[in-house]
């Protein structure tokens, strides 16, 4: 008896770290990572890709190069990452700005007038599935300006879902909430303010979080037409035939957009109450 | 309560005691069908749909009035249009000699789902009401109401608790304080036990009935209960099956108050009221199986 239960505690402590599930998902992660490094790099040196595919070795030294070396200048086609970075960063905290600005205001008021909905819905659903690069010649030559041109780029590609997702955050309403506001008799105004937009609000921070992350996918594709920005900086290595850059960028690229998409993430959290326990 | 505007509203009724408060005047609904040839073609016209028809009651001054029937029948129908959420087809509800067909703070609501805001705190779940029809009133009166409620439903340091944090007892407190906490003449409950297991229905039965006998609100509630209904109730109205549900008897109950369980059930007229609202139930809800039954 002793015995067994000596050998259970045994069992349970040994492998408690083991038994944990994020731990073995991260050591899962961490041998995957491995041994497709192990496979890159190999695969490299025996010349197995195409042609002027750099090594995972030299790929990581870039990185720690261009990770240390973030900021410097000089002139467009050698900025610092880290400017690059900061530049494509900009443009879309503008353009998505203004697209939010103009897309919950719209949103709600399409949620909440059914005469809004109909009469504007037709432009909506015209313009929501065009790929927001076909903007981009049309942004040329009204701004003649890249930097305008990108703003408005991330702006009319930021818009739609945001403005669905509030519309249907604000149209469907739970009708208990807007019966208590009426049996108490409270004005227009006020059941917008205290009731509707407080209920629609984790709808409306779902669509800014697909927003924001169409937003990153477009800028880099737009940058590469306009210069300057992370686009342009993969754009350039391009140009010079440097892979190990490129790698570098699609990396970087990666990594903020997660981070972009944690902090909606935790703003869903946080106006959820209870609803979804995830 | 013991608020001034609460004594003064008193005063008003005692005055006007002899007459009804509320009048329910010859009440139908109808709810229209599809027509048009577009929903013919397709297959999914229906006609008009008579929820109610023709219900007439007048409900006096600080009575508890109970509606028990058949489920789908129309209570809430009706319980809707005396809130003034939806309006009546025909008839009119008249409150205190007006006609009324908008909601009002006169009027305080308990909804079967409790419908709090899920993003506000017990706390400011009844603030919000009381600033919604107290508008004017001063800040540190109004923190005085709410105060007041919260402790009236026994909810004295869960102030700051949101509702999902709540059990659905401690949910449906919050809704009936919000419902008091305006004051109203008329307290509107649909089934606000409804959802709640045997247990804390139970108590909340007996909190209803402790605070009405404090403040003696005319109350209409909707139940399934018959016990329920008793151990609340002045009058209990039967409404028959839908369509065209109509009211089918009002009994009157007798147990002198203040009530407890007890007392109730051992009251001589106890049993005969019960079998009568037995029977009535029995009958009706048959009626309806079989009409469901027949094509
Ligand atoms: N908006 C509507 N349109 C069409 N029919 C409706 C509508 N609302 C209710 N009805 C019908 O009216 C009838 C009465 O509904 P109501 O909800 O008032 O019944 P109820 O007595 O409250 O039922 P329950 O006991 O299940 O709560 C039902 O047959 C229902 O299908
Ligand atoms: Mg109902």
């Amino acid at each position: 008896m002793t015995v067994i239960q000596q050998k259970i505690i045994n069992q349970k402590s040994g492998n408690k770290l083991i038994d944990n599930e994020n731990v073995r998902a991260l050591l899962l992660f961490l041998l995957s990572l491995g041994i497709f490094l192990l496979f890159w790099e190999v695969g490299a040196r025996m010349k197995l890709f195409a042609k002027g595919m750099p090594t995972a070795s030299l790929t990581i030294t870039e990185l720690w190069y261009w990770v240390t070396h973030p900021f410097y200048n000089n002139g467009p086609n050698d900025l610092g990452i880290g400017w690059n970075l900061l530049i494509s960063l900009r443009r879309v905290a503008i353009g998505y700005t203004l697209a939010s600005l103009i897309a919950v205001p719209l949103g709600i008021l399409v949620g909440i007038s059914q005469i809004a909905f109909k009469a504007f819905n037709p432009y909506f659903q015209l313009l929501k599935p065009v790929s927001p690069l076909a903007w981009l010649p049309l942004g040329l030559y009204i701004f003649r300006d890249s930097e305008m041109t990108g703003i408005f780029i991330i702006t009319i590609a930021s818009i739609w879902p945001t403005l669905t997702n509030t519309a249907f955050g604000v149209a469907n309403v739970d009708s208990d909430y807007l019966d208590v506001s009426k049996t108490l008799g409270a004005s227009r105004w006020r059941t917008i303010f205290k009731v509707i937009i407080p209920a629609a609000l984790p709808n409306i921070i779902s669509g800014l979080r697909i927003s924001m992350g169409i937003s990153w996918l477009v800028i880099v594709a737009a940058e590469m037409l306009l210069g300057t920005g992370l686009g342009y900086f993969i754009w350039n290595e391009w140009n010079n035939l440097y892979i190990p850059n490129i790698l570098v960028a699609i990396f970087i690229i990666g990594i903020v957009g997660i981070i972009l998409d944690q902090i909606f993430a935790y703003l869903e959290k946080l106006v959820s109450f209870g609803k979804q326990s995830s | 309560m013991n608020t001034s505007f609460s004594s003064n509203n008193h005063a008003v009724t005692t005055d006007s005691a002899t007459d009804a408060q509320i009048s329910l005047r010859h009440i139908s609904k109808v709810f229209p069908g599809r027509g048009g040839w577009l929903n013919k073609i397709t297959g999914q016209a229906s006609s008009d749909f008579v929820a109610i028809e023709d219900i007439h009651l007048d409900i006096e001054h600080n009575t508890f009035v109970s509606i028990i029937g058949p489920s789908g029948c129309g209570k809430s129908t009706l319980l809707n249009i005396i809130a003034g959420l939806s309006s009546a087809t025909s008839g009119e509800v008249i409150i205190n000699g007006e006609i009324v067909d908008k909601p009002g703070p006169d009027r305080g609501m308990v909804f079967q789902s409790y419908a709090l805001m899920p993003w506000m705190t017990v706390q400011d779940n009844i603030k919000f009401a009381v600033e919604t029809v107290y508008s004017k009133m001063h800040v540190k009166q109004q923190q005085r109401v709410i105060k007041e409620n919260i402790q009236l439903v026994g909810l004295t340091g869960a102030e700051k608790k949101r509702p999902h944090e709540l059990s659905g007892g401690m949910r449906q407190r919050v809704g009936i304080a919000r419902a008091l906490a305006i004051n109203p003449q008329i307290l509107l409950m649909d089934e606000p036990f409804g959802a709640l297991d045997a247990l804390t229905r139970g108590f909340l039965q007996d909190e209803i009935e402790r605070i009405w006998e404090q403040q003696r609100k005319t109350a209409i509630m909707i139940t399934h209960s018959i016990d329920e209904a008793l151990l609340l109730s002045d009058r209990i109205v039967m409404m028959t099956k839908g369509p065209a549900a109509r009211i089918d008897e009002v009994l009157d109950v007798p147990f002198p108050r203040p009530r407890d369980r007890n007392t109730v059930e051992n009251h001589p007229a106890y049993l005969k009221l019960k079998k009568e609202m037995e029977d009535h139930l029995y009958r009706e809800t048959r009626a309806v199986e079989e009409a469901q039954i027949k094509p």
